[in-house]
């Protein structure tokens, strides 16, 4: 069986887990909201999430903390269902930086 | 659809990695437990990842495993069990 990055019991590497509680970020809520948004619409199931948090390329997954798979999946999701294109995306995070700048 | 399995059955998990989504962690994959209860049907959320509609649906089951049986050291108590959810079509019977 091929085990994938996310299929973590058992690794014998894993390490004590943080039980540690901390606050949610702006970032973070909107992420949750946006996921709650979608669902709410129909448009994005939670198994589909999960699907595309597990697709995540093994290197990367380990990167990203846990709202950024969210972020990622979503993101990706958009794309996959022709919502949003890669284009769009990348203008209005464009626009975005400029305004912040 | 009756339900393949009843309480008390002994089953084993089948092994595999099949493409999407699953449910069925590779630790609890080859093993053997017995079916503890039956929780209903349920949309099969390997269909619902891939945008389909979840049919046919799936009986859901938890199933128990002696901890010992997973864990080749297991440090605790050897009576511990592990309750765990598992789809039918990753069961057979043992």
């Amino acid at each position: 069986m091929q085990r994938r990055v996310h299929d973590r019991g058992g690794w014998p590497d894993a390490g004590p887990i943080d039980r540690v509680e901390h606050v949610y970020t702006m970032w973070e809520r909107q992420t949750d909201a946006i996921r709650g948004v979608l669902g709410g619409k129909g448009l994005l199931r939670t198994d589909e999430l999960r699907r595309a948090i597990e697709s995540i390329e093994p290197c990367r997954y380990e990167q990203l903390r846990y709202y950024e798979r969210w972020l990622v999946a979503i993101e990706a999701l958009l794309i996959e269902k022709g919502l949003l294109t890669r284009e769009e995306i990348d203008r209005k995070m464009e626009e975005w930086v400029t305004c912040r700048s | 659809m009756a339900a393949k399995f009843q309480p008390g059955d002994r089953v084993r998990v089948r092994v595999g990695s099949p493409p999407g989504h699953f449910r069925t962690p590779a630790y609890i994959q080859g093993k053997s437990g017995v079916i503890e209860a039956l929780h209903g049907a349920f949309a099969n959320p390997e269909s619902l990842a891939l945008g389909g509609d979840g049919r046919p649906s799936q009986f859901l089951y938890q199933v128990r495993f002696e901890q010992t049986h997973l864990w080749p050291r297991y440090p605790n108590s050897l009576q511990d069990k592990l309750l765990i959810d598992i789809y039918e079509h990753w069961l057979e019977s043992a």
